[in-house]
């Protein structure tokens, strides 16, 4: 039995320890919002926060998130998450929206390290996360946005 | 029930050839729409009725209707009006795009509109711009099918609402004004369009209605409108297929054949079947499927399955050769000829000066972030569910009833939004939501089963954009000026024995030659020669279709026979585009937002590129730099763009956006290689694709226009490739004839 910490939920899997956490989150717990899409950690859609920190769901155990906080994007919160979303929907960045739960993961995770990040440090931080509509440009836009928003 | 008016309606009778891609699309959108209603759901419900002329045309069993709830837009007591959009929406914006149209006409909060996919009904969903008669999304059609149609349907539903409004008050229905969702009475009296739906699906269906005046509009054109789907988006709440919940839900992976064209001939599952969590393994007509319970436990199960494959007939080449194969064609003339103007040998013989180019590329993986998938159930009551990106919905309901051996009325669609597409959905042999069905079957329908690739069974499955080469050839006269033109182009044909052969004309697949054939620039004497080849590696349309590689061609070689001729590369085509009105506009538009012709700061260098693709016409002027390791980057990228009314002017900024990036990753990094007639690359290490560190800053600008919308979806890619082209040749010298650029660079 595997014991993980979820969005402030304890829960209790049945599963292997070697079971990566991206299928743990969506097969097992149902929470659909973390998305699969490379399986490698080369696309970056399955970001959920472990320990404060982005992590690619798709190439961390069970085994190694066990004991740790693990945040998806049904539970993120707080004021700089809040930023995020909120200049996600004022910009409207998605198209397809399907690698957006890892943009803002992703970004959420920058913001809470850097209040002000400039282009080069954003691309920095956001190279892993593949968008295939190319929404880059308003991702960039959305990020120095929240952080306007995070000033205000 | 009212609505069977609508169920057995005949269809259209427009026997159009299905016409994806061709010039010759009439024009069915001016037909008025008969629009037929139906009580549903204690609501009001508003479709399409066929005229009494096109009554007398006799329907064809396929295309009778097969889901007779469906309509255009549906009108809930809980005051949510909900349009079915007939097109899918893989991120382009499209039910948006409906939304807004209804919304506009109805006089609809923007709130209380929801938009969800249409399917099962072609005389009522049929594309206009493929001739009306079939399903389906492609082509960046669905705007310009849309326009009229979901218009009217608005307005009808407007009507009824304001007729019942009348009736229940006693007041003529003429003082009736509504608006923001609210319709009213200067007396007073106000309700909700949930309020008065059950009585308006009761008053008389309008025979005509009469459309707003553009000058009226206040949601067509908004720029402020919210995009109907970006809170989903942002939140994780969109569901995909990926994300389908059902009890006892299974979850299939299949093992495809290594080469393309190889059958299975015997496999090995005991191991797998050994392995927790896995339920069957089964052959089906694509290969072999492990099921499970979970993902994770299918992909266990498949390490364990070993299959022995029957590679006869396969394709057993790699690209190398096949490369090789087509420089060789190239050098002879076409098999075929799509287009020869004037005297093309006479006027190469009296040029003052002749040049030749060849290019060449690569074949390229759609790679959507969402690997395909589709989830099949079948009911007690013999119904077949599936759920999925439905893009050609008639054609897939029809394969899955072949598939399940059934009929096509017991197959019922769930149309998903899909994490992206650029064309991998709209297959001919409906490749993953059959695999769906056929596992379905081959284990007794006895749960729900997802069928799931995984990334390199996507990038391995096959469906590309076909590798070419091109062989350009052209003649200047003494003052420069292009008096003779040849382009030769070998590969292969997306049509060619499918559903689309139709469209095949004298050996011609017309999507092999768009954009390289009729070009707007007047040049008397010009030939195009196509040589299709026969190749086993199945191809499709990937976004921009045929233009993603006739626009670089023609827009690169330009550009150097500008250079040769001494000429400004803005003037040189403005020259000849003096019939081509659209074009020379927003040529000139774009290069008038760019700066063009003014300094640049040091290091950084402009391209230009026109192209028109689906009826829009976009002009770019890119500028990069060029890195002391000789890396390119590309800074900003200014963009014009003609697509007739713009009816969200935001959307159509993000798909060019949008299309900018997809183009630019492609013509700098991507490539798809076969060793011996296995893919090589399988994920996105191999197969790179643009990342936010290599997207521009960019700026586009749409031109006003009165005219029927046309296409956003693909005509941003076109001609980013050329125009970062030209820049770098610009700035080194060197012309890119050998993509992507990662390639050209390294050897």
């Amino acid at each position: 039995m595997q014991v993980l910490t979820i969005n402030g939920q304890r829960r209790e899997l049945d599963v292997d320890p070697d079971m990566p956490l991206l299928w743990a989150i969506r097969d097992v717990l149902e929470l659909t919002g973390t998305k699969f899409g490379c399986g490698q950690a080369l696309c970056g859609a399955c970001t959920v926060m472990v320990d404060g920190m982005p992590a690619r769901s798709c190439q961390t155990s069970v085994g190694d998130a066990a004991g740790k906080p693990i945040v998806t994007i049904e539970g993120v919160d707080g004021k700089v998450a809040q930023a995020v979303q909120a200049a996600w929907i004022k910009l409207d960045v998605p198209q397809c929206g399907y690698c957006q739960s890892g943009q803002i993961i992703s970004a959420v995770g920058l913001l809470s390290q850097n209040r002000k990040p400039n282009d080069d440090e954003i691309d920095a931080a956001m190279s892993g996360n593949l968008c295939r509509c190319a929404t880059y440009h308003r991702i960039r836009g959305a990020i120095h946005e929240a952080a306007r928003m995070l000033e205000a | 029930m009212l609505f069977d008016r609508l169920g057995s309606a005949p269809r259209l009778s427009d026997h159009a050839a299905t016409d994806a891609a061709g010039p010759a699309v009439p024009d069915l959108s001016r037909r008025r729409f008969l629009l037929a209603a139906a009580a549903i759901g204690g609501g009001l419900a508003v479709g399409f009725r066929a005229a009494p002329a096109e009554a007398a045309a006799t329907a064809a069993p396929a295309a009778a209707a097969t889901n007779p709830f469906a309509a255009y837009l549906r009108i809930a007591p809980d005051n949510t009006v909900t349009v079915l959009s007939a097109h899918m929406d893989m991120g382009q914006g499209i039910y948006h795009g409906t939304a807004t149209l209804v919304a506009e006409e109805l006089g609809a909060a923007w709130e209380q509109m929801r938009a969800e996919g249409g399917w099962g009904n072609p005389k009522l969903y049929g594309n206009l711009a493929w001739g009306g008669t079939m399903q389906g999304t492609g082509g960046s059609s669905g705007t310009f099918s849309s326009f009229d149609r979901y218009r009217q349907a608005g307005a009808a539903a407007r009507m009824m609402l304001v007729a019942a409004a009348a009736k229940a008050w006693s007041v003529p229905a003429a003082e009736i004004k509504v608006d923001k969702g609210v319709v009213s009475h200067a007396s007073g009296r106000k309700a909700s369009f949930g309020d008065l739906a059950a009585a308006a699906a009761a008053m008389p269906v309008p025979a005509d209605v009469t459309l707003k005046a553009s000058d009226a509009w206040t949601l067509i054109g908004n720029e402020t409108l919210p995009r109907i789907d970006s809170r989903e988006k942002s939140t994780g709440r969109q569901t995909f297929t990926i994300d389908v919940k059902l009890p006892g839900l299974l979850t299939a992976v299949m093992i495809h054949p290594p080469v393309f064209g190889a059958k299975v001939k015997s496999f090995d599952a005991a191991k797998a079947k050994a392995i927790k969590g896995v339920v069957d393994v089964v052959a089906i007509h694509r290969g072999v499927a492990v099921v499970a319970d979970t993902m994770w436990s299918a992909l266990k199960g498949r390490e364990a399955v070993t299959v022995v494959w029957d590679e006869t007939g396969a394709e057993t080449r790699s690209t190398a050769e096949i490369m090789a194969s087509y420089r060789e064609l190239a050098a002879k003339p076409g098999a075929t000829v799509a287009e020869n103007r004037g005297d093309v040998d006479g006027a190469f013989a009296g040029a003052a000066k002749v040049i030749e180019a060849r290019y060449e590329f690569p074949y390229l993986a759609h790679a959507a972030l969402e690997p395909l998938n589709a989830v099949a159930r079948r009911n007690a009551d013999g119904t077949i569910e599936i759920w999925g990106g439905h893009q050609m919905p008639d054609l897939y309901q029809m394969i899955a009833a072949k598939v399940a051996d059934t009929t096509p009325d017991k197959i019922v669609l769930h149309v998903m939004k899909t994490g992206g597409g650029f064309g991998r959905r709209a297959v001919f042999d409906a490749d993953v939501v059959a695999e769906a069905v056929a596992v379905g079957r081959a284990i007794g329908w006895k749960a729900p089963v997802k069928v799931q690739w995984t990334r390199e069974d996507d990038m391995r499955g096959g469906r590309y954009r076909p590798a070419y080469v091109h062989a350009l050839k052209a003649g200047l006269d003494k003052d420069g000026r292009i008096v003779a033109w040849s382009n030769r182009i070998v590969g292969q044909s997306i049509m060619k024995g499918t559903a689309f052969e139709a469209m095949v004309t004298n050996g011609v697949d017309p999507t092999s030659v768009e954009g390289s054939a009729h070009l707007p620039y007047a040049m008397p004497n010009r030939r195009v020669e196509l040589t299709t080849t026969d190749v086993g590696v199945p191809v499709l349309w990937w976004r921009a279709v045929g233009s993603t590689h006739t626009a670089y061609a023609v827009e690169t070689f330009l550009d150097e026979l500008a250079a040769a001729a001494g000429r400004d590369p803005v003037e040189f085509r403005l020259d000849m585009l003096q019939g081509s009105p659209r074009h020379a506009a927003v040529l000139k538009m774009a290069a008038e937002k760019a700066g063009w012709g003014a300094p640049l700061p040091a290091g950084r260098f402009r391209g230009v590129a026109v192209a028109e693709s689906f009826g829009t016409v976009v002009a770019q002027v890119a500028e990069l730099t060029v890195g002391k390791a000789g890396a390119i980057k590309v800074e900003r990228v200014v963009c014009a763009v003609d697509c007739g009314t713009a009816v969200n002017p935001d959307m159509i900024r993000a798909q060019i956006e949008g299309g900018i990036g997809f183009g630019l990753g492609a013509i700098l990094k991507s490539k798809l290689t076969l060793d011996k007639g296995r893919v090589v690359e399988g994920n996105f290490d191999g197969y790179e694709v643009l990342r936010i560190e290599d997207m521009p800053k960019v700026e586009v600008h749409i031109l006003a226009s009165n005219a029927k919308p046309t296409g956003v979806g693909e005509p941003g890619v076109p001609p980013i490739g050329p125009a970062v082209a030209n820049a770098y040749a610009k700035a080194t010298g060197k012309r890119i004839r050998a993509l992507p650029f990662a390639q050209s660079l390294n050897t």
